[in-house]
């Protein structure tokens, strides 16, 4: 091993490591398995006098966003974490959090919702909030989501973006894995991310401003492109970041992540830790010359289409495998896929897959299944399953 | 490319499986490894069956499905050899490491192996009934699991033991030291 900073941790403990060394002004929180871990050990901190953050614990998740939305207009840097119902309980403070320019950075450890109660991982917590107005982030690793947290908090703060963040790994599959990765030094750190400086704060009395005020059809029409300029404005502003963290890490983060994709006849599109393996199976494939290859999708608000459509152009079949079900409708990936691939000159074959609602897992066989349906030429109008126990359909590993 | 070493524990909640993943990725860390320890989480409560993995590898480790074809068995509680069949896909030539009493012919013949498999067999839990009064067979276990990773040093195994337990006692400590080298010398290999 290099002289590098290298532990043994955990998404949880890596998102919370990262706030200690951030001391944000403001943390309020009401903890949810499997994000329990984040305010568990941050509150630890605080007992303890590593950091110097106003800790709120409060009475329901909806209380912990209103503190936090508060806090933000109030011109404090503040993070929170949520799950699942959690988040849900948030939802009616989302879309105002990011219309009043609020730059929370929230770590959302995605986990199903209910009902039937289900503590593992899927991302219908995080996908009905794509329309909040939020920037969404969804990482692969533990060592992405501490490397994320640092980049989230200049890209929210940003004066051209002022949008909060979401920063998404899958619950317990990275919350709850121990693996070893760097943690950068404090001094780092802190002058990566330096000072919030608030642009309208509530407590500046000599400059006094109002949120959350009363407006008819007159103005809400302007007030929200204007907040859409934030979000157009969000991957230049994270290129540049992402840029500057990698001089020091050597870890770039794309918005989409090209894996041996720019020579692949077939590419399977993807997002978070089930990726790993998903690589794995295109190294072994590759072995045997079969051009495949993987695109991550690491931003899904804003929707990074353009980079998509272009590591997309000349496939001969596309596979797009979403985590979470829009029922009755096209699940959330498939549809951005779909939508962006629509300005292409080409028509690409695409097949969409449905996987590992509430944590059922998903393995090798089942990434070399979905390679060779493609191969193959096995399309079907409708969403397949995979890992999904229905009949005598051989829908891979149940 | 090296291959990667899969390791697949079945315990029962409270046994202390998910802290003995954790503690073996560590060892095998410090020794340069890449590693991974995560648990499978079910309805957490005392006595119900649970698995938790192992991967280590001299390459970045990717993948992180549930392990299905173990290069390394360990068998925490054996009343699970029938209710769990631990050597579900398992490699022909899988290690299993069992807590139990009983010889490895025996054990061989329960878990429904061949020659090519190797069994360990050390009775952790009468180990630590001796040394501490309760049935917590994690750290002799880890002693007999140095001698499958023979190229690591057992007082790594004890170093990180007592880092990660630094709750329990000194004299609980103690009695888990020497039951990490009870288990590395009780362990009988076949």
């Amino acid at each position: 091993m290099s002289d590098k900073n290298m532990v043994m941790t955990s998404g949880n403990l890596a998102f919370a490591e990262a706030m200690r060394q951030i001391n944000p002004d403001v943390v309020a929180a009401y903890p949810i398995t499997p994000s329990t871990e984040i305010p568990m050990r941050f509150a630890e901190f605080v007992a303890n006098g590593r950091v110097t953050t106003e800790y709120i614990p409060v009475e329901s998740e909806h209380s912990a966003i209103t503190a936090c939305v508060g806090a933000s207009a109030a011109g404090a840097r503040v993070m929170t974490a949520s799950s699942a119902n959690g988040v849900a309980l948030m939802h009616e403070v989302f879309p105002i959090a990011a219309s009043f320019r609020a730059p929370i950075v929230f770590g959302l450890v995605n986990r199903s919702l209910g009902a039937p109660v289900n503590i593992h991982c899927d991302h219908s917590d995080s996908m009905p909030e794509r329309d909040s107005g939020w920037i969404q982030i969804y990482c692969e690793d533990a060592q992405e989501v501490y490397d994320t947290v640092l980049m989230s908090v200049r890209l929210a703060e940003d004066a051209r973006v002022l949008t909060p963040v979401f920063i998404c790994q899958d619950g317990f599959i990275t919350s709850h894995c121990l693996e070893p990765l760097e943690f950068l030094p404090d001094e780092f750190v802190r002058s990566f991310v330096g000072e919030r400086e608030p642009l309208y704060p509530l407590l500046d009395t000599d400059n006094p401003v109002s949120y959350g005020s009363f407006t008819m059809s007159e103005y809400y029409f302007e007030i929200k492109r204007s907040q859409m300029e934030g979000m157009i404005n969000a991957l230049p502003v994270y290129n540049e970041i992402s840029k500057e963290l990698a001089k020091k890490t050597g870890r770039l983060y794309e918005p989409v992540e090209n894996y041996r994709a720019d020579d692949a006849e077939y590419v399977a599109v993807i997002m978070s830790s089930a990726t790993g393996v998903v690589k794995d199976v295109v190294d072994e494939l590759r072995i045997e010359g079969i051009k495949v290859g993987v695109i991550r999708v690491r931003f899904f608000r804003p929707f990074p289409k353009e980079d998509l459509a272009a590591l997309c152009r000349g496939k001969k079949g596309i596979a797009v495998l979403d985590r979470s079900a829009s029922i009755g409708g096209t699940a959330p990936l498939a549809a951005e896929v779909k939508s962006a691939l629509y300005d292409l000159p080409e028509h690409i074959p695409l097949q969409e897959y449905i996987f590992g609602l509430g944590g059922r897992d998903f393995y090798a066989e089942d990434a070399k299944k979905i390679f060779y349906r493609l191969i193959n030429g096995e399309y079907s109008a409708k969403a397949d399953f995979i890992g999904l126990r229905e009949g005598k359909k051989d829908n891979g590993n149940a | 490319m090296n291959k990667t070493i899969e390791i697949r524990w079945h315990g029962r909640g409270g046994q202390g499986a998910k802290s003995a993943s954790a503690i073996l990725a560590e060892v095998l860390f410090e020794k340069g490894k890449h590693v991974q320890a995560f648990p499978e989480y079910g309805a957490e409560r005392q006595g119900a069956p649970m698995r938790a993995y192992n991967r280590v590898s001299e390459a970045p480790i990717r993948c992180r499905c549930g392990v299905q074809n173990p290069n390394v068995v360990v068998v925490v509680d054996s009343t699970m050899i029938e209710s769990e069949h631990p050597s579900y896909g398992a490699a022909d030539d899988a290690t299993y490491l069992v807590n139990s009493a009983e010889d490895t012919v025996v054990l061989r013949s329960r878990l429904g192996v061949s020659e090519n498999a190797r069994v360990i067999a050390v009775d952790a839990t009468k180990i630590t009934l001796q040394e501490f009064g309760q049935n917590r067979p994690n750290a002799p276990l880890l002693g007999a699991l140095s001698r499958v990773f023979d190229d690591v040093p057992v007082d790594l195994f004890v170093t990180h033991f007592t880092g990660k337990m630094d709750k329990l006692s000194a004299g609980m400590l103690d009695a888990n030291r020497r039951a990490i080298l009870r288990g590395r010398n009780e362990a009988v290999i076949a």
